[in-house]
C-alpha cells in the first residue's frame, strides 16, 4: 500500500481525521495505571467490574441459602437480607453489566473495530475510568458504615429510602447516591469518548455500514445511556436533598414509627417516573452491546455473513428509540390512568417486533452456515435461547391485566434475570472466549469452558425456571421468609432448596472460568495472529496483543463490510476487511466451493 | 415529561433521518475500494472537539429537560406549591451573564483574528462576569431566603435553589476550562493554538445563557 494514485481502482480517500498524537508513556505506572491507552483502560474496566461483580455473586448466594435454607445460617436476619438484594441488583446491573459492556468492551473493541489508533479525547477517558473506580470504592464503603449498605431495593423507591428503619438508612443509602453521581458523571467522560470516536475516528473506507454488529450496539447503548443516566442523577439528587437537607421532592405527609414527619405533599410517583426513565433504556442499555457482539461472533464462528444487516442496524435503532416509551410498564401497579396502561402496554409490546426480527436473523444467520461448536459459539446459541424465553414471559408481564398479579412474584424474577442477566452475561462470556486470544494472545481452555457452558446454562434454568411457577403459585418476591402461610404449599419449600443448591453450583462454575482466565494467562496455548479466521479489524493488528497505536505505521484501509465469510469463488472461507478486491485469492477449479 | 419526550423525540429523529441517509441504497455487502465521496463524510466543520462539545450538550439539556419535567409534575402533585416571586437581582444577574457570554465571543472573534491582546481582554472580561454572575445568585438565594422562601416547606423553594444551583454548578465546571485556557494564554500559547478552547468556552458560555434563560423564564411564569 505504499503509493496509491488516483485512478479509479486504487484511490483512497485522505483520512477524515489527522493522525492523532499519542501519549507514549515510559513508565510502568503511565502505561498500565495512569494510562490514556484504551486498551488498557478497557481492561481496567473489565477487572474492576469483575472483581465488584463477585462481591454481588457472593451476595446472591447469600440470599439463596436464607430462601433455601430459612432458619439456618445466623449471619442473615431481615436487614441483611434486604440489604443483599439491594446491593446484588445495584451492582450487577450498573457496576458490573454497564460498565464491562460499555467501559470494557466499548474501549477495547471501538478503537480497534473502527480501525483508529485510540479513542478520540483520551486523558478523559482516563478520566472515566477513576471516576468509575471510586464510585465503586464509594459503593463498597457503604458495607462498612454503620447500619451497612443500603436495603431499600435496587430501585430504592421513596418513602421508604428515606424512612427511619430501613437498613442502611444512617449512610448506606447516601454513599449509594453519590457512588451513582460519581459513576454517572465517570460514563459521561467515557460515553463521548464512545459516541465522537465511532462518528469521527473510522478509518478510510469504513463506511457506518461497514461497521460491525458490535460497534453498532455499543454505540446505540452509549446514546441511549447518555441521555437516559441525567434522569437518574436527576432522582439520585433529589433524593439526596430530601435525605439530607429536609426538601420535600418525594416524600409525602406521612407518620412515620408513630411520628408526623417532617415532610409534606411530595410525589413518590416522580421518583418512580424519573427512576424508570432511566430504569427501562438501562435494560437496551445492557442488552445492544449484547445483541451486537452476539452478531459478530455468530458469524464468525458460524463461517456466514450475518442475515440482514441492514435490518439488524434498524432493528438496533428502533429498539433505542422505543426503549424511551415504555417507561411505565415498570408502574403498573403503582396505579395509573388505564388510558396510560394501555398506551404503554402497546409500545411495550411494539418494542417485540424489532427483538424479534433480530432473533430470527441470528437463527438465519446459523442456517446453513458451517457451525463450529466453539465454546463462543455455544454462549451464543445459549443467549439465543436464553433470551426467547426470558423475552417471552416479557409479552405476558407487559399486559397491565396480567401484570398485576405477577407483578409482586418471583414470576417476575425469573423474568427479568432471564433476560437482561443471564442473557447478557452469556454474551459477556462468549465475548471473553472469543476476544481473549487477542487481548492476552493466548487461548481458553476450551475443556474447561465447555464445562463452564454447560453447567451455567443448565444451572440457570434450574435456578430460574422454577421461579416461573413460584409466581403462578403466587409466591411473594422480596420476602426475607415465609413462614406458616396458607398459600404457600410445602413443595415450594423445596423447590427453594433446590434453587439455592442450583445456584450454589453455578457459581461455583464461575470460579472455574476465573481460573481459566487467570492459569490461561501464562499457560494457555498460544493463540497467534487470528485464530478464529475472522474478518473484522481487530484481528488485522501486526502483533497480538495489539501493540500502543493499535496497527501499523500506517492506518488499515477497509474495502469491505465485517462479513465476508465462505465467499462463492474466493480460495479462503473468510476476507478481512483490509484486502481489496483485487488481492483476494480466487478458488482453483477443482474446489467444490469455487461455483 | 411531555418536554423531555419531544426533546428526545427531536434528537432521535434527527439521527434516525441520518441513519436512513447513510444505510439507504447502500449495498453493505459489496466489496469496493473507497471513493473520494462517502455518504457519510460529515462536513469538515464538525471537528471531533465540536462533535464531544454538541454531545454533551446533549446530554446536559437531556439533564435539565427532566429536571423541569420534575419541576412540572411536583408543580401538579400536591397541594403545597406556594409561587414564589424570583428576587428582582435576577434581572441583573441575566444581564451580566449575557454580558459574559458577548466577552466570550468577543475572545473567539479575536483569536480567529490572531489578536492576542483583545483575546485575553475577552477571556479576562468572560471570566469575571461569570464570576459576578455566580456572585449575585447567591445575593440572590439571600434576598429569597430573607423574604421567608426557605429550604424546606414550599417546593417552589425547593425547586428554585434546585434548578439555579444546578446551572452554576455547569458555570462552575465551565470556569474550570476556562481557567486551563487562560493559564495557556499567559504561557503564551498562540492565538491560534487556543482557538479550539476558546471557541468550546464560548460555545458552551452561549448555551448556558439560553439555558438560564428558560430557567428564567420558567421561575418568572410559576
Amino acid at each position: 500500500m505504499a503509493s496509491l494514485g488516483h485512478d479509479a481502482t486504487s484511490y483512497a480517500p485522505p483520512l477524515e481525521m489527522e493522525e492523532m498524537e499519542l501519549a507514549h508513556p515510559k513508565t510502568f505506572i503511565g502505561k498500565y495505571i495512569w494510562s490514556q491507552d484504551a486498551k488498557v483502560i478497557a481492561i481496567q474496566y473489565g477487572i474492576t467490574a469483575t472483581a465488584i461483580g463477585m462481591v454481588a455473586l457472593v451476595l446472591s448466594i447469600m440470599i439463596r441459602l436464607q430462601l433455601g435454607f430459612p432458619e439456618t445460617f445466623s449471619f442473615m436476619d431481615p436487614s441483611s437480607y434486604l440489604q443483599s438484594v439491594s446491593m446484588h441488583g445495584m451492582i450487577m446491573v450498573v457496576y458490573l453489566l454497564t460498565a464491562l459492556f460499555l467501559g470494557g468492551f466499548g474501549n477495547y473493541l471501538i478503537p480497534l473495530m473502527c480501525g483508529a489508533r485510540d479513542m478520540v479525547f483520551p486523558y478523559l477517558n482516563m478520566l472515566s475510568f477513576w471516576m468509575y473506580l471510586l464510585a465503586v470504592l464509594v459503593l463498597v464503603a457503604s458495607f462498612f458504615v454503620p447500619g451497612g449498605p443500603t436495603g431499600a431495593g435496587w430501585t430504592l423507591y421513596p418513602p421508604q429510602a428515606i424512612s427511619p428503619g430501613t437498613p442502611g438508612i444512617d449512610g448506606g443509602i447516601i454513599l449509594m447516591l453519590v457512588s451513582l453521581a460519581l459513576f454517572i458523571i465517570g460514563f459521561t467522560m467515557g460515553g463521548l469518548n464512545y459516541i465522537v470516536t465511532v462518528l469521527q475516528a473510522r478509518t478510510r473506507g469504513m463506511t457506518l455500514m461497514r461497521l460491525p454488529l458490535s460497534i453498532w450496539g455499543i454505540f446505540m447503548a452509549t446514546v441511549l445511556a447518555m441521555l437516559a443516566f441525567p434522569a437518574l442523577l436527576v432522582a439520585a439528587l433529589m433524593m439526596l436533598m430530601d435525605l439530607l437537607l429536609g426538601t420535600s421532592f418525594f416524600m409525602p405527609t406521612m407518620v412515620s414509627l408513630g411520628e408526623q414527619a417532617g415532610y409534606d405533599g411530595g410525589s413518590p410517583l416522580l421518583f418512580q417516573h424519573l427512576f424508570w426513565f432511566f430504569g427501562h433504556p438501562e435494560v437496551y442499555i445492557v442488552a445492544l452491546p449484547a445483541f451486537g457482539i452476539v452478531s459478530d461472533v455468530l458469524a464468525t464462528h458460524a463461517r456466514r455473513n450475518i442475515f440482514g444487516y441492514r435490518m439488524m442496524v434498524w432493528a438496533l435503532v428502533a429498539i433505542g428509540g422505543l426503549s424511551f416509551i415504555v417507561w411505565a410498564h415498570h408502574m403498573y401497579v403503582s396505579g395509573m390512568n388505564p388510558y396510560f396502561g394501555f398506551l404503554f402496554a402497546t409500545t411495550t409490546l411494539i418494542i417485540a417486533v424489532p427483538t424479534a426480527l433480530k432473533v430470527y436473523n441470528w437463527v438465519l444467520t446459523l442456517w446453513h452456515g458451517n457451525i463450529q461448536l466453539t465454546v463462543p459459539m455455544l454462549f451464543c446459541i445459549g443467549f439465543i435461547f436464553t433470551f426467547v424465553n426470558g423475552g417471552l414471559s416479557g409479552l405476558f408481564l407487559g399486559n397491565v391485566t396480567v401484570d398485576l398479579p405477577l407483578s409482586d412474584t418471583y414470576f417476575v424474577v425469573g423474568h427479568f434475570h432471564m433476560v437482561m442477566a443471564v442473557a447478557p452475561i452469556m454474551v459477556i462470556f462468549a465475548a471473553i472466549y472469543h476476544w481473549y486470544p487477542l487481548i492476552t494472545g493466548r487461548m481458553l481452555d476450551n475443556t474447561l469452558g465447555k464445562i463452564h457452558f454447560w453447567v451455567t446454562l443448565l444451572g440457570t434454568y434450574a435456578i430460574y425456571y422454577p421461579m416461573h411457577y413460584m409466581g403462578f403459585a403466587g409466591v411473594p418476591r422480596r420476602y426475607y421468609a415465609y413462614g406458616e402461610t396458607g398459600f404457600i404449599s410445602d413443595s415450594v419449600a423445596t423447590l427453594n432448596s433446590f434453587i439455592s443448591i442450583a445456584a450454589i453450583v453455578v457459581a461455583l462454575a464461575q470460579l472455574l472460568f476465573i481460573y481459566n482466565i487467570v492459569v490461561s494467562r501464562t499457560r494457555g496455548e498460544k493463540a497467534g495472529r487470528n485464530p478464529w479466521n475472522a474478518t473484522t479489524l481487530e484481528w488485522q493488528t501486526e502483533h497480538v496483543p495489539p501493540h500502543h497505536g493499535n496497527f501499523g505505521p500506517e492506518l488499515p484501509i477497509v474495502y469491505r463490510w465485517p462479513y465476508d465469510y465462505a465467499v462463492p469463488g474466493a480460495k479462503h472461507d473468510f476476507i478481512p476487511q483490509n484486502v481489496p478486491p483485487e488481492d483476494v485469492e480466487p478458488a482453483s477449479a477443482d474446489d467444490p466451493k469455487a461455483d | 415529561m411531555t418536554g423531555t419526550l419531544v426533546f428526545l423525540a427531536v434528537l432521535l429523529a434527527l439521527c434516525l433521518g441520518w441513519i436512513v441517509r447513510q444505510s439507504i441504497n447502500v449495498r453493505p455487502w459489496v466489496a469496493e475500494t473507497p471513493g473520494p465521496w462517502a455518504p457519510d463524510r460529515l462536513p469538515p466543520a464538525a471537528t471531533a472537539a465540536r462533535v464531544g462539545l454538541g454531545v454533551f450538550l446533549a446530554v446536559v439539556t437531556s439533564f435539565f429537560m427532566l429536571s423541569i419535567s420534575a419541576y412540572m409534575m411536583r408543580m401538579e402533585s400536591g397541594n403545597d406549591w406556594l409561587p414564589v416571586s424570583p428576587p428582582g437581582l435576577l434581572w441583573v444577574n441575566t444581564v451580566v451573564l449575557v454580558m459574559g457570554s458577548l466577552a466570550l465571543q468577543l475572545a473567539w472573534n479575536a483569536a480567529r483574528h490572531d489578536d492576542p491582546k483583545r483575546l485575553r481582554f475577552g477571556l479576562l472580561a468572560g471570566g469575571a462576569f461569570t464570576i459576578l454572575f455566580i456572585i449575585g445568585q447567591l445575593a440572590a438565594w439571600r434576598q429569597l431566603y430573607g423574604d421567608g422562601g426557605f429550604l424546606t416547606g414550599n417546593p417552589a423553594a425547593s425547586f428554585f435553589y434546585l434548578v439555579t444551583a444546578l446551572h452554576g454548578l455547569h458555570l462552575l465546571g465551565g470556569l474550570v476550562a476556562w481557567g486551563r485556557t487562560l493559564a495557556r494564554v499567559r504561557r503564551g500559547d498562540t492565538p491560534a493554538r487556543i482557538l479550539v478552547s476558546v471557541e468550546l468556552c464560548a460555545l458552551y458560555w452561549h448555551f448556558l445563557l439560553l439555558l438560564w434563560l428558560g430557567l428564567f423564564v420558567l421561575l418568572l411564569s410559576t
